[in-house]
């Protein structure tokens, strides 16, 4: 049995690099706080809160969200901690709407996080683990080797990566929530900045922030009480989430299976025959730049090799055929735990139509996606603005 | 609302050691668990519609342990999976739901802990305020030392009838020198090893593969403030709420099983729960014989379903705890026949 469910409402902090005048309790009260102004409730009518976050070595506190209960709102309520890689912000948008879906609650408040001036993430994402090769190189150094295998199989050009560094920090100049604003940045500046791991580029790299984002999840007597405000809501139209092993023989890491899977899945759940023509806009994870057109072919809005053509003749520009992170994506903002949430949190305000100046006009089904580990771990959602039927 | 019937059709865990020689992440004791549910059920791990897991980075000592966990599973092809950092109770919570949604038929729910890979009552205490209370490192046992201690000021329970939680001879389990006063050994859960794994599934599925399904007839879970100086410690209120919303005011057991890992912790549960005096709490031992960290939660869940599955009880509860003196609780209702 499954119910209708709807984003009421979204909150975001401001992602900078480091929030020293508020720790990780006021940080995320922020990102709940105008979650709940947002839909009009207060914390008294949420029935039960999510939480997720990455790795709890990056604040250094064992599952936070125990001191954090009362920050968070969820004393004397039900509060699930998701933790599924870089995927957890999206995991823990499903794992909330699935509990309306589930009939179990009418509000439920789903909180991500992380605030990574408290440690340094990308080293944290490279301690050694029995029998798996080290890379002790970041995140960076693990992907850089996918992406020049991307480039190779597809013969993209090289400026492919460049351009859409500039498309997603010029959108993220638009976003005043962003962390990086950059309005003038270049094809040719990206191309003059430093090489971190060949072929990524400084200027093709997230950055590391500190963030939180929130969104309320209701059921449809929920959704129509805050319609009747005269608000939009972004109805759920489907949900999905994949997961491969690390390391296997034959394993494709540059458009993995489980990423194909789970898009499959979520095409299929929100009755999705062609996403480049029906869906309006895309969120999709996007820490290197050119993680662009490679998730393109594998979401299924390209066919294997022409992912790259799309971001070529500007498509996924805001006014193209699929804009892509408009609101400037990972490539602007990064707070790890809290940047799949941020996608899902920003395709629903397109399709409720508080996407303020990079708003795309008339979008009506919105995608939002997240990856994690070794692009290993996929959480995706499609919200429209019109109740599924 | 027509509500799914969903039901526990297989338990299993690996056995309770003080210390494993497998890695951190569980795959050694999680293998050996899922081969028995496949054998005891005719299936293959191509039945299981989705996957949940319970596990801690903190207790491994590195991020993402529930990564290399999946190797368990040989997850190829893909699978529909999620984790949570908490007890697998609470894992098998999230399948529940999943089930519920219609989104599933099967799930299958893994825990792991491997408690000996630190010293685990500061490992804990990471658990705490990182501002106020953690730079004091007061480790697991002496806050429930703190819990215990209150119980006793305010004539809640005696040191005798915690050493009769525990079982065995009470006068010499009383001459015993404490640990962490008021707590003697008896009174605290050992160091354990382990991993456990239960498989779900709804209607007639679950009628297929186990002659006894143990229906979830009720579930829920809660959460108080952890400010130890700020609550009430020997009261459970999130344990009260969470079995009201379980039982639906109905608590006659053929048995229970509480996750109480300090002896005085049991009697705030029965309590909490409204246990009637005659009801058999921990057949199992409970955590006091053997508590892997992550899965102890789960398997409390397994062993009351158990009890069902094997036609020696008809109505069970189970419940589970995550973090320090009890803050956060489960509470589950197993029934042999579906409502």
């Amino acid at each position: 049995m499954s119910f209708p469910a709807a984003v009421l409402g979204t909150g975001q902090t401001h992602h900078v690099t480091k929030r020293a005048d508020v720790s990780m309790a006021g940080m995320c009260r922020e990102a709940i706080d105008r979650a709940l102004e947002d839909s009009g409730l207060t914390i008294d009518e949420i029935d039960a809160v999510v939480v997720g976050k990455a790795p709890d070595f990056f604040e250094g506190v064992m599952m936070p969200e125990l001191y954090l209960a009362e920050a968070l709102g969820a004393i004397g309520k039900p509060l699930l901690r998701v933790h599924t890689a870089g995927s957890v912000g999206g995991s823990t948008g499903v794992v909330a709407a699935n509990l309306v879906q589930a009939g179990v609650h009418g509000k439920v408040l789903a909180i991500a996080w992380e605030k990574q001036s408290e440690s340094n993430a990308m080293w944290a994402l490279s301690i050694p683990v029995p029998f798996t090769m080290p890379v002790g190189a970041g995140a960076g150094g693990y992907f850089a080797p996918h992406v020049r295998s991307y480039i190779r199989r597809s013969n993209a050009p090289m400026h492919i990566g460049a351009m859409v560094a500039v498309k997603d920090r010029r959108n993220g100049a638009k976003n005043p929530l962003a962390h990086l604003h950059q309005p003038d940045i270049t094809l040719e500046s990206v191309l003059a900045s430093q090489m971190l791991w060949d072929p990524i580029r400084f200027d093709e790299t997230c950055p590391s922030s500190d963030g939180a984002c929130a969104l309320v999840i209701g059921n449809a007597e929920a959704a129509a009480a805050v319609e009747a405000q005269g608000k939009k809501v972004a109805w759920v139209h489907g949900t999905a989430m994949r997961t491969e092993p690390t390391t296997f023989s034959g394993r494709d890491q540059v458009n993995p299976q489980a990423g194909r899977d789970a898009a499959a899945a979520l095409w299929k759940a929100a009755g999705i025959t062609d996403p480049l023509e029906e869906i309006d806009v895309a969120e999709i994870y996007v820490p290197f730049s050119w993680f662009e057109p490679m998730w393109l072919e594998n979401l299924g809005f390209a066919a294997e090799g022409d992912g790259w053509k799309l971001t070529d003749k500007g498509e996924t520009e805001i006014g193209g055929r699929i804009p892509v992170n408009p609101s400037g994506g990972v490539l602007s903002s990064n707070p790890i735990g809290a940047s799949g949430l941020i996608r899902f949190a920003e395709a629903a305000k397109q399709v409720m139509g508080r996407a303020g100046a990079y708003q795309v006009e008339n979008a009506r089904k919105a995608m939002g996606h997240a990856y994690g580990g070794g692009s290993q771990y996929f959480s995706m959602w499609v919200v429209g603005s019109e109740r599924p039927e | 609302m027509s509500t799914p019937e969903i039901a526990v059709v297989g338990f299993a865990h690996a056995p309770h050691v003080p210390e494993t020689f497998g890695t951190t992440n569980g795959v050694e004791m999680l293998v050996p668990c899922f081969q028995q549910l496949y054998a005891d059920l005719g299936i293959t791990k191509t039945d299981i519609d989705f996957w949940c897991s319970g596990s801690s980075d903190y207790l491994a000592g590195r991020a993402f342990s529930f990564i290399s966990a999946v190797d368990a599973i040989g997850a190829v092809p893909p699978i529909n999976e999620s984790h949570v950092e908490m007890d697998a109770a609470w894992a098998l919570y999230e399948a529940w739901v999943k089930l519920l949604s219609g989104q599933a038929q099967t799930a299958l729910v893994y825990g792991f802990g491997k408690s000996s890979a630190g010293t685990l009552r500061q490992v804990l205490s990471r658990q705490l305020d990182p501002y106020l209370v953690g730079p004091l490192w007061p480790d697991a046992v002496s806050v429930a030392g703190l819990q215990a201690r209150a119980g006793l000021d305010a004539g809640r329970w005696t040191e005798r009838e915690m050493a009769a939680v525990a079982g065995g001879d009470i006068e010499s389990l009383l001459a015993e020198p404490y640990v962490a006063d008021p707590l003697r050994a008896h009174d605290i859960a050992p160091i354990t090893d382990g991993a456990a794994a239960i498989v779900l599934a709804v209607g007639d599925r679950a009628r297929e593969l186990c002659e006894r399904p143990a229906w979830i007839t009720g579930i829920a879970h809660n959460i108080d403030a952890q400010a130890l100086g700020g609550r009430d410690l020997t009261r459970s209120p999130s344990t009260t709420r969470a079995a009201a919303a379980a039982t639906r005011g109905e608590t006659s057991f053929d048995l229970a099983e509480l996750h109480a890992p300090f002896s005085h912790q049991q009697l705030i549960l029965a309590e909490a729960i409204g246990l009637s005096p005659e009801t058999p709490v921990n057949p199992s031992g409970g955590a006091l014989a053997g508590n892997p960290m992550f899965a102890a939660g789960l398997e409390r869940i397994g062993n009351a379903a158990t009890a069902i599955i094997s036609g020696t009880a008809d109505r069970t509860l189970a419940h589970a705890t995550s973090g320090p003196a009890l803050q956060q609780n489960l509470v589950a209702v197993l029934e042999s026949e579906a409502r």
